[in-house]
């Protein structure tokens, strides 16, 4: 049965703000389907028993000291790469 | 002396004003230069001669440059580095210069290291043969008609053709492992948290760790000894073995495990250097048990194709062509800027990873996908958990094939599947390593070790009695 057809792959380009041809979402949906169909097997094993591993070392709460620091970047070179600035801001295209 | 002599030596060399880091420095531009048919290397750091010189001056003025002294070394080109650029081998990163360098380059740089060059890769690491660069696929250093394996492709194919010393590569799923198996090199990745990874893109951030590709075990105790340990920069570091990782001695009587899983679905003589290898540890006085875990068959690999591409997803966000990296120039609005820089930007691969990720992430799917993965995963860390209980490190193969012809594989899903033998040790974190041990058809076939996590002293021990045992020295015939 096919999972993921062509509306499916556009509503998750939508949802992740990638602007596909349709060409894309042609090949997209054959090969996220074969995809999705291998992964799916994992659905027949038993995990009444086993809880979520999110982390693997166990690691938790590291606390450091809520100090400023001064930061050794300044604003001009971190602004280098955007591609549009404007008085020390990032300019974005209108929103509407 | 040339870049293939043991770390140690070479900057021992320069330490004693016996030879000059910009002699070896030199030695690995011309290389690189020489070589450029391969594309390992996506560009070369310009001020590295310069390094190398100024190396050489403290070493004249009685300063000591350090353990990596002069020693040339390849980074692949998702960690940040000031003085070139980095891409990730992506279209969207390709404008990117870092205002940072990531904490494994100072380190390294620290101790006298040189970064010589950046090396390709699947762009963002999604990928097991380089073919998804967005800059054009690396060649396999044994035959230039085959893949290096992926996602560290450029940076084992650096090394075995010797362009560098050493290379820094990225292991998620197995990045480092399996291009080192394909390529005949010794690639490695340490336990989670081991290795800071302040300063490199990120790909799958409960799964992505830093280790070296080297030519010998040695090697890799010796860079592992300076990269280890917490960063202040990076929370998820944990604390390193007191000892040196490159000062443990050949260990006698190890007790391991040789597991069904990781061999028994390749060919006969793509197994057959595995079995040797067992055959020269059981004579050598170290016990090997077969033992089998049904659960890191396939079912491995699918548990990691859901939770990866899901954090995948995620990290793959903040490329929005507004703060860094490719900008649609034609954008009308902001909706287009991030449509059309995000297309334009990504790669196949990239966009397939992005979509299955949003997918079993979306509502509806979560449960049945997301977590159901996350609980599997709590299963093969237990299962792990149980074997070693009896043993200090599993055996397996590091790649079910040798390296295949470039083009190849067609569709994703057969990629996927070359993962197959390196994604259990990522979903557990646990540290594993992949060292050389024989030839099928002419191509090099790696042995995998993996151990409990933060048992890195035992598991190089036992690669470096592996690596005795089996005296792999066969050298890929470059052709230039």
């Amino acid at each position: 049965m096919t999972k993921i057809s062509e509306t499916e792959v556009k509503r998750l380009a939508a949802l992740s703000r990638i602007g596909l041809s349709d060409a894309e979402v042609t090949k997209l949906a054959g090969e996220l389907d074969q995809i999705v169909g291998f992964v799916e097997k994992l659905q027949t094993v038993d995990v009444s028993t086993a809880e979520p591993t999110s982390q693997v070392t166990g690691l938790k709460d590291v606390w450091r000291e809520d100090e400023v620091k001064p930061s050794a970047i300044s604003q001009g070179e971190l602004l280098k790469n955007a591609p549009d600035t404007k008085d020390g801001f990032i300019k974005v295209r209108r929103v509407l | 002396m040339n870049l293939e002599q043991p770390i140690n030596e070479l900057a021992e060399a320069v330490r004693g004003g016996k030879v000059t880091a910009e002699s070896l420095v030199q030695q690995s531009l011309e290389s690189i230069k020489q070589l450029d048919s391969y594309h390992a290397v996506l560009e070369v750091n310009d001020v590295a001669l310069g390094r190398a010189k100024q190396i050489d001056a403290d070493v004249k003025a009685g300063k000591d440059p350090g353990r990596l002294a002069g020693v040339p070394f390849i980074a692949k080109d998702n960690f940040l580095t000031l003085s070139t650029h980095t891409t990730a081998a992506s279209n969207i990163l390709k404008p990117f210069r870092a205002p940072y360098q990531a904490t494994v380059i100072n380190k390294l740089e620290a101790e006298g290291a040189v970064l010589v060059a950046k090396a390709n890769l699947d762009a963002f690491g999604h990928g097991t043969s380089t073919e998804n660069s967005d800059f054009g696929p690396t060649k396999n250093a044994w035959d230039d008609s085959r893949v290096p394996g992926g996602s560290s492709g450029g940076p084992a194919t650096a090394v075995a053709l010797n362009l560098a010393s050493f290379a820094i590569g990225t292991d998620t799923g197995g990045s480092n492992r399996q291009p080192s198996a394909l390529s005949g090199v010794v690639g490695f990745k340490p336990t989670y948290g081991l290795v800071s990874r302040y300063g490199v893109v990120a790909m799958a951030s409960s799964f992505d760790t830093i280790g070296p590709i080297t030519r010998r075990v040695a090697d890799t105790a010796l860079v592992l000894d300076v990269i280890a340990g917490r960063d202040p920069m990076d929370a998820t570091t944990i604390e390193r073995a007191k000892s040196s990782y490159a000062e443990a001695g050949l260990v006698k009587g190890a007790k391991l495990a040789l597991v069904k899983e990781l061999y028994d679905r390749a060919a006969p003589e793509i197994q057959k250097p595995i079995h040797e290898a067992v055959v020269k540890l059981k004579a050598a006085g170290h016990t090997v048990d077969e033992v089998s875990l049904p659960i890191l068959n396939e079912l491995a690999l699918a548990c990691y194709y859901i939770l990866v591409p899901a954090e995948i997803s995620s990290n793959l966000e903040r490329y929005d062509g507004i703060k860094y990296g490719l900008s649609a120039p034609e954008a009308k609005n902001l909706s287009e800027t991030y449509d059309l820089s995000r297309d334009q930007g990504f790669g196949a691969e990239a966009k397939r990873r992005i979509l299955i990720g949003t997918y079993v992430l979306s509502s509806g799917y979560y449960d049945a996908y997301y977590k159901q993965a996350q609980k599997v995963r709590t299963l093969i860390i237990q299962e792990f958990g149980k074997l070693f209980e009896k043993y200090d490190a599993l055996v397996g193969l590091t790649a079910p094939t040798v390296a295949f012809k470039l083009g190849s594989h067609t569709d994703p899903l057969s990629l996927y599947l070359e993962d197959i033998m390196t994604v259990p040790a990522s979903l557990a974190g646990l540290p594993a390593i992949s060292l050389p041990v024989g030839l099928a058809d002419g191509l090099p076939i790696g042995l995998q070790l993996i151990a409990k996590q933060s048992d890195e002293s035992a598991l190089l021990n036992i690669a470096a009695a592996v690596e005795e045992l089996v005296s792999f020295n066969i050298k890929p015939e470059v052709r230039a």
